[in-house]
């Protein structure tokens, strides 16, 4: 069978969900080969039983520091590299930021087709075919690569992980990291501070406030929390500085596709449904009747979130405990 | 230094977007468009550095006759020139072959300083400046929430998933930025004016020396088999908190529906 490549994502070794979706995805379309970019052995090994658990046959590891040092050209470089020894059938990345950029360069390099973006991806017509959302959500769209190794960007909650044990063995691999890929470096780093709420783009809960919080959180988290849910915002509250960047809902933000989604005092603009209008199940607070989201809702409540949210929250509290 | 903008045409957002039923590519020729708004802050960045030092700005574009009116928009906003790429062999091209045909351009224009935007309205999949970055060996620094310019060097910070970081590079330079960066000017009744008397190229594929072959539909490298228009949302329930039951009837729903 052939093999299919898995970038893995992860923190220090802490494999993140949606490298289970992509090994889950890759099990569809051939063996799947997971190929770990980390800073040495040790975070190898802690990753190793996860990509066991979802069925990676082996996982190559490159550990060379400029790995990491640089921006995401060396990595790109490397996967080249592996990509013409292992010559895979398709290859898999998640469709985040890093991921996307990676991808890019590969199908330069790998003269290949490029996917970004997917929702799904199945085994048809002989090779991979993938499941895309596009203009705002309006469309959807079923594409294959036509030329050279598929590459791919699967976003979070493409595939349900599932489990198929393996012991994959680790195979080092050397690369060689031209000069001309180590141009643009990061010079600086400031983490973000962890919320203990779940990751926006894998939540199967978000709760999001725009504008009509009036610039406070406080009652979209105190509901979010009751949920479990992930918090989102509007570009509004995000420009207005009440709540960071990286939780943008939309078209300039992040896309995303819970189970549920609330929108509490957000009008529904085009940009920011774009972001959020695959949701399975919808809920918006506002007070405004006429307001555009309540046409994607479910279920809404025309009323003040401020009064609304509070309640329900307390409600949802007493009836989980 | 010389900056050249890539900046896109793309279908209006707000009016009614759609495919081509005949080869499933977007429909660029039959609906409105504009300068993709995303790509409109790169023009701001492009103006900004300009009016910091010496520079000169040229926006380019690639796509239909209508896409000159991108190259206006950027003219208008104070870029000082404008190319468009314009071929019939251009139609279906995918992100791999716009990047073929832009970093052809942008090496006969000797840009030293390269500016994109985040992404398309359209295609949207912000692959384009990593590809011409990757095919003309230059350094990227991509999605700059702020942006600086300093001599040679060209800082960004860049709002990640996990932290803020801030980037380097040296030109020449790839750059892209997000819709964090800046406030796009308006053009101004002035700008509008000298905007006719700026000079704007046409060229085609042969000018960049390559062949229809090597991009448009034929040779896109991946393709579009299916598209479906999303069925309608069915109308949802609406209540009003009037009377104060709102919060009660959304618990209600969420319980109903499983999500406690
Ligand atoms: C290039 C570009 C990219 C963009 N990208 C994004 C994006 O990624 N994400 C995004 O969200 N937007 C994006 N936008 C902005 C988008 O067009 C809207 O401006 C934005 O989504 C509005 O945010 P909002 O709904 O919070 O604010 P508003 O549109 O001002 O709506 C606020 C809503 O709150 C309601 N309200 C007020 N008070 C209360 C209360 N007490 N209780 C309940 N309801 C209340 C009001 O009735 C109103 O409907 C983008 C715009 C552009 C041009
Ligand atoms: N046809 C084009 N002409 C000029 N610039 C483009 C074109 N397509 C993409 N770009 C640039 O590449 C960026 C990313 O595009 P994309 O990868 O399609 O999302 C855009 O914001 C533009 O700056």
């Amino acid at each position: 069978m052939s093999n299919v490549l898995v970038l893995v994502d992860h923190t220090a070794g802490a494999v993140r969900k949606t490298t289970a979706e992509l090994l889950t995805i890759a099990r569809r379309l051939g063996e799947p080969v997971a190929v770990f970019v980390g800073e040495g052995v040790t975070d190898v090994q802690a990753a190793l039983p996860a990509l066991g658990q979802y069925g990676a046959t082996k996982v190559i590891a490159l550990s060379n520091p400029e790995l990491t040092q640089f921006l995401v050209a060396p990595k790109a470089e490397a996967l080249a590299q592996v990509a013409a020894k292992i010559e895979p059938s398709a290859i898999l990345i998640s469709s985040n930021a890093e991921g996307k950029e990676i991808a890019a360069r590969l199908a330069v390099k790998l003269d290949s087709g490029l996917i970004t973006d997917a929702v799904d991806v199945v085994a048809a017509d002989g090779g991979a075919v993938t499941t895309q959302s596009v203009f705002a959500g309006n469309f959807t769209v079923r594409a294959k690569v036509t030329h050279g190794t598929p590459i791919i960007t699967v976003k979070p909650n493409a595939a349900t992980p599932e489990a198929a044990e393996t012991s994959p063995e680790v195979e080092e691999f050397d690369v060689t990291i031209s000069d001309a890929a180590k141009t643009a470096r990061i010079v600086e780093s400031k983490p973000r501070e962890a919320t203990g709420r779940p990751e926006l783009t894998e939540a199967a809960i978000i709760v999001s406030g725009g504008r009509g919080t009036g610039g406070d959180f406080g009652p979209i988290e105190a509901f979010a929390d009751s949920l479990g849910a992930a918090v989102g915002a509007s570009r509004a509250a995000v420009d207005s500085g009440w709540y960071p960047h990286a939780y943008q809902v939309g078209q300039t933000g992040k896309t995303v596709s819970p189970q549920l989604y609330v929108a509490a005092g957000i009008s529904g603009a085009i940009q920011h449904r774009a972001g959020m209008q695959t949701s399975k199940t919808i809920v918006a607070v506002n007070k405004d009747p006429e307001a555009p989201i309540f046409e994607l809702v479910d279920f809404g409540v025309v009323g003040d979130l401020h009064k609304v949210l509070p309640t329900a929250t307390e409600e949802v509290t007493k009836r989980k405990s | 230094m010389k900056i050249v903008v890539c900046a896109k045409f793309v279908p209006d957002a707000t009016a009614d977007r759609r495919f081509r039923p005949e080869d499933n590519t977007v429909d660029r020729a039959g609906v409105d468009g504009l300068l993709s708004e995303l790509d409109e802050y790169a023009v701001e960045t492009a103006l900004t550095v300009k009016e910091a030092g010496d520079a000169e700005v040229t926006v380019l574009t690639v796509g239909p006759e209508q896409a000159a009116d991108a190259v206006k928009k950027g003219l208008q906003m104070g870029a000082d020139a404008g190319v468009h790429v314009l071929d019939d062999a251009i139609h279906g091209s995918d992100a791999v072959a716009t990047s073929l045909i832009l970093s052809k351009a942008l090496a006969k224009l000797e840009a030293d300083l390269v500016v994109f935007g985040m992404g398309s309205t359209d295609g949207g999949m912000g692959v384009v400046p990593a590809m011409v970055s990757e095919r003309l060996g230059l350094p990227a620094v991509t999605l700059g929430s702020e942006v600086t310019v300093d001599g040679q060097t060209v800082r960004i910070r860049r709002d990640g998933d996990t932290a803020s970081e801030t980037i380097e590079g040296t030109l020449p330079l790839v750059l892209s930025v997000s819709d964090q960066a800046n406030e796009p000017r308006y053009p101004s009744f002035k700008g509008i004016m000298a905007a006719k008397k700026k000079p704007v190229e046409t060229w085609s594929l042969a000018d960049l020396e390559l062949t229809p072959e090597q991009v448009g539909g034929s040779s896109a490298w991946t393709e579009v088999v299916e598209v479906t228009a999303r069925p309608p949302r069915t109308a949802g329930t609406i209540v009003t908190d009037e009377d104060g039951s709102g919060a009660a009837g959304l618990v209600e729903f969420l319980s109903t529906n499983k999500f406690l």
